[in-house]
């Protein structure tokens, strides 16, 4: 099968409105008769429901939360992206799309990128119009800052809880439309497969959390909102039920996989403290654009920070990389750290800890503000506690989190920050529609693995989701159901419906029935270890394939010894979990296949057989600058299916921040 | 920061579903280090009971990082526990010792029934969103986001106020089981951007009305949801509330 991105013809700057000038369109009777199912709640799937649901397509929206207020994009912190170019400083729509598609190292598609620039501004008109409380400046405009991998202001932001806020913004749209009638919402509900009518998406089968019962639901198509999987490594950032299953099921119903192995590390989360570690806390990226990020120029250095001088300090990304300094891309903060923490380093008792610091940013505040105020001859003591209270209003709530997990005060000594999975550039292959390779189905936000192509920029996620949930997939779903407005709605009683739900019932049986002797948190746990050590933040060709054989093997030990307590017929998050573990088990499997085959270094994919002389990704344009596309074929074994990306306009060189 | 490891009992809600009667059982959990979260220390007791062939308890918990709003225990006495503006998640166990006896309970109030042992249902909070919790926008029909500046003040009053997560804490901790705090929070955001105005007055009566409905109860200002509320929402926003409603309430005879 060759892979179709149905990309459009014409200029890379005309392509999005060329489209949605000759797209389908489907009138507003029949918009009525049209049933979709949205999977998942965060931003993507909020924004895509409540769009739809506005134009008057009957919607089903689905999150296995008690509330769609919870999905996980509720925690993303530091900002958005938008190339409204407010504060004068060269920003365009270009600018976003180039850094973007460079931030990716080049292993994204340009149209999709270019349009994601292109929507970013209307994304921020409609969220203030929701009433979202953006920062302002005291004139009462919208305030910007600086992100990774950027030298412009472009960030929009709502103190460190952006993402909250954003969601908050399309979760009341959302409720407007369940108290319209146009969408019907499932809480605590999970899908647990596609059904597929004559080669179609046409439905789910989802069960119930809180009865255990399963439920079959019809829509003329099925969109898949469901996130990341980045909970594979057990340890990330991402909330304790994120999970793949749904785009995992889909996957196995016909839905290529694109680019699984490509993870994002994020370079500042608080450190791992010990075994009991059921997650791990991200500090913002925002805060690199006034921490400074240090490790003592001594291995094996115990003093307190406070009492090594700064002569004594190794400022290694301002050394490495003077242009960006620490706001260089996530990907290249992240092998920094570690390459530091390697080499003996590192900090804190664990030692796999680098310092970031506000003292200087503190100072630096502080003496501004005593300009502003008039204050001469003031004393370091008063500085720091003016400095303290302007870091305190960009940062507090961070600074705060920190505090309660470490017990330790980041305003007085330097915070330990280290490397964690935070997302997955990887996802269901889509084409320039957001459909994958099973008509009908369709992937957006994280779930999806189109736009961020090997390493995601900071504040680009928030951007991803809602650019697909508000601004395309209400054009692109358009061109699909335009066809389908003579389809009736399909009885749940068709054997289509019939036959997956009695799979997935056997299945939840078969998990039941294992009773073994280990806890599903074990095998997650063991799962999650073997792809940190193998599958991470750098990967060479025999770890991943033992990591392969170690796969398969903790597999066969799930599948014959798990055990499961309860039943199936209530509420049984222990069972819910199961269900999830398995599926990351055979979903990290066909990462490490992936990372294996891309014998190359990309973004956040670092082949150890692939570097520069002083260490950079390098990667190999002749031979892997395509998108590798999986198809599920039975158990462990998949077929590579290429989409070879060519650059029309960002012509890829080797990556420099330097 | 001093590590130390400690020996605790807990004694935790149980109750299989809504329609049954629950009761406090007794655990004892061994080693469990100072540097753990709460969450974390039930873990290590449900991993426990599953290998001891028990059924483990149920509690709500996802992002634990504080944001979410899912996490929801009552733990000695306190919503959240003994923490000021914390949620249950981002509770370490360095706030116990040694030795210490813990009581767990799930939020207590008649609009969040029990669904299993600690976990409620709180679809009472999306019903009160449905009745007015938002501004009537359309995707696509946004003007500018400069257009309209916004007094910094009001921007930072209405964040201030959006920063609640929903989690119904207020709710737990009040002696009437008042969602005023909530609701508060949700009105004045919207009162205090212009882009709120229009469904101003449609929005706070509405929004009551469900709240009422719901079976929450009213409040007689003990401030008790403000004191452990976890992300510091003040009650400045009943207060708000209370003006918005009796000036819907005014004005809306006359149309």
């Amino acid at each position: 099968m060759a892979l179709d991105a149905k990309i459009p013809q014409g200029e890379m700057d005309k392509k999005w409105s060329d489209y949605k000038g000759h797209v389908k369109l489907v009138n507003p009777a029949n918009k009525r008769k049209l049933e979709v199912i949205v999977v998942g709640t965060g931003l993507a799937g909020a924004s895509a429901a409540a769009s739809l649901g506005e134009l008057g397509y009957k919607v089903k929206a689905f999150c296995f939360q008690d509330s769609p207020r919870r999905a996980h994009s509720i925690a993303a912190q530091g900002g958005i992206n938008a190339a409204k170019n407010y504060q004068n400083d060269g920003d365009s729509v270009f600018r976003l799309f180039y850094d973007t598609v460079k931030g990716g190292d080049y292993r994204a598609r340009e149209a999709n990128v270019h349009r994601l620039a292109e929507v970013s501004t209307a994304i921020i008109d409609q969220c203030v119009a929701q009433g979202v409380p953006f920062a302002r400046e005291y004139g009462g405009l919208l305030s910007n800052r600086s992100f990774g991998g950027t030298q412009v202001q472009r960030t929009f932001y709502a103190a460190g809880q952006t993402g909250q806020q954003l969601l908050l913004g399309a979760y009341s749209a959302l409720e407007r439309q369940v108290a319209l009638g146009n969408v019907q919402m499932f809480a605590r509900h999970e899908m647990l497969d596609v059904v597929k009518i004559d080669g179609k998406a046409r439905g789910i089968i989802a069960r119930d959390l809180v009865s255990g019962k399963t439920e079959r639901h019809f829509g003329h198509a099925v969109l898949l909102c469901s996130g990341g999987y980045g909970n594979v490594f057990y340890l990330s950032t991402n909330a304790m039920g994120s999970n793949v299953t749904a785009a995992w099921k889909a996957h196995k119903k016909g839905a290529f996989f694109g680019n699984p192995c490509f993870t994002q590390i994020h370079p500042t989360c608080i450190p791992v403290s010990g075994d009991h570690q059921s997650k791990l806390t991200l500090m913002s990226e925002s805060l690199r654009n006034d921490g400074r990020i240090w490790v003592p120029k001594q291995k094996g250095d115990n003093r307190n920070p406070k009492d090594i001088p700064e002569n004594e300090r190794d400022y290694y990304l301002e050394r490495r990389y003077p242009a960006f300094g620490n706001l260089v891309p996530r990907d290249v903060a992240s092998r920094a750290a570690k390459e530091r923490c390697d080499e003996g380093y590192g900090v804190g008792t664990t030692k796999m800890a680098v310092y970031l610091d506000y003292k200087d940013a503190i100072m630096r505040y502080g003496k501004i503000e005593a300009g502003k105020q008039g204050l001469t001859a003031v004393d370091d003591a008063t500085v720091f506690s003016l400095g303290k209270a302007v870091v305190e209003e960009k940062y507090g709530n961070l600074f705060e989190m920190y505090e309660k997990i470490t017990g330790e005060n980041p305003y007085e000594t330097p915070m330990r920050i280290y490397p964690a999975v935070h997302y997955t550039m990887g996802g269901l292959w889509v084409d320039y529609e957001l459909q994958t390779t099973v008509p009908g189905l369709y992937a957006l936000g994280e779930a999806n693995f189109s736009d961020h192509g090997a390493n995601r920029l900071g504040a680009s996620a928030l951007m991803q989701g809602l650019a697909d949930g508000y601004f395309v997939i209400p054009y692109t779903l358009g061109n699909y159901l335009a066809e389908d407005i003579r389809t009736a709605s399909i009885s749940t009683d068709h054997e289509a419906f019939v036959q997956t739900e009695k799979e997935v019932n056997d299945r939840l049986q078969q998990l039941m029935s294992i009773q073994g002797k280990q806890t599903v948190e074990s095998f997650h746990k063991r799962l999650g270890k073997i792809m940190w050590d193998k599958c991470g933040m750098a990967r060479n060709a025999e770890g991943l394939k033992q990591a392969i054989q170690e796969i398969q093997a903790l597999k066969k030990e799930f599948w014959s010894d798990v055990r499961i307590p309860g039943s199936i017929d209530a509420f049984n998050p222990e069972l819910d979990k199961a269900g999830r573990v398995a599926d990351f088990i055979e979903l990290g499997e066909l990462m490490c296949k992936d990372a294996l085959n891309r014998n190359e270094s990309c973004g956040g994919h670092f082949r150890e057989e692939s570097q520069t002389e002083d260490g950079e990704a390098k990667r190999d344009d002749e031979q892997y600058s395509y998108v590798a596309a999986w198809e599920s074929k039975g158990e462990s074994n998949w077929e590579l299916h290429k989409e070879p990306l060519n650059f029309e306009i960002v012509k890829p060189t080797q990556r420099s921040y330097k | 920061m001093e590590h130390y490891h400690m020996n605790l009992t807990l004694k935790v809600w149980r109750q299989q579903n809504n329609q049954s009667k629950g009761q406090l059982e007794t655990y004892q959990v061994k080693d469990i280090s100072s540097e753990m979260s709460f969450l974390e220390m039930f873990d290590v007791l449900n991993e426990q009971l599953i290998l001891e062939g028990k059924d483990p308890i149920a509690f709500d918990h996802d992002c634990r990082e504080g944001i979410c709003g899912m996490c929801s225990m009552y733990i000695n006495g306190q919503a959240h526990g003994p923490w000021q503006q914390n949620t249950t998640c981002q509770l370490h166990m360095r706030a116990f010792k040694d030795g210490d006896t813990i009581v767990v309970e799930p939020w207590r109030s008649n609009a969040f029934p029990v669904v299993k042992d600690l976990v409620v249902d709180r679809s009472s909070f999306d019903r009160i969103i449905q009745a007015g919790g938002y501004i009537s926008v359309n995707t696509g029909n946004a003007v500018d986001a400069n257009a309209i500046p916004i007094d910094k003040k009001d921007a930072d009053n209405a964040f201030m106020a959006a920063a609640c997560i929903g989690c119904g804490a207020c709710v737990a901790t009040c002696k009437n089981g008042s969602a005023m705090l909530f609701v508060g929070a949700k009105v004045s955001q919207l009162a205090l951007l212009p882009q709120g105005a229009p469904e101003r007055e449609s929005r706070v009566l509405n929004m009551v009305a469900q709240m009422d409905k719901e079976g929450f109860g009213n409040c007689t200002n003990t401030y008790a949801c403000e004191a452990e509320c976890p992300k510091g929402i003040s009650v400045a926003n009943i207060a708000r509330l209370n003006s918005e409603y009796l000036k819907a309430g005014l004005s809306t005879e006359e149309k």
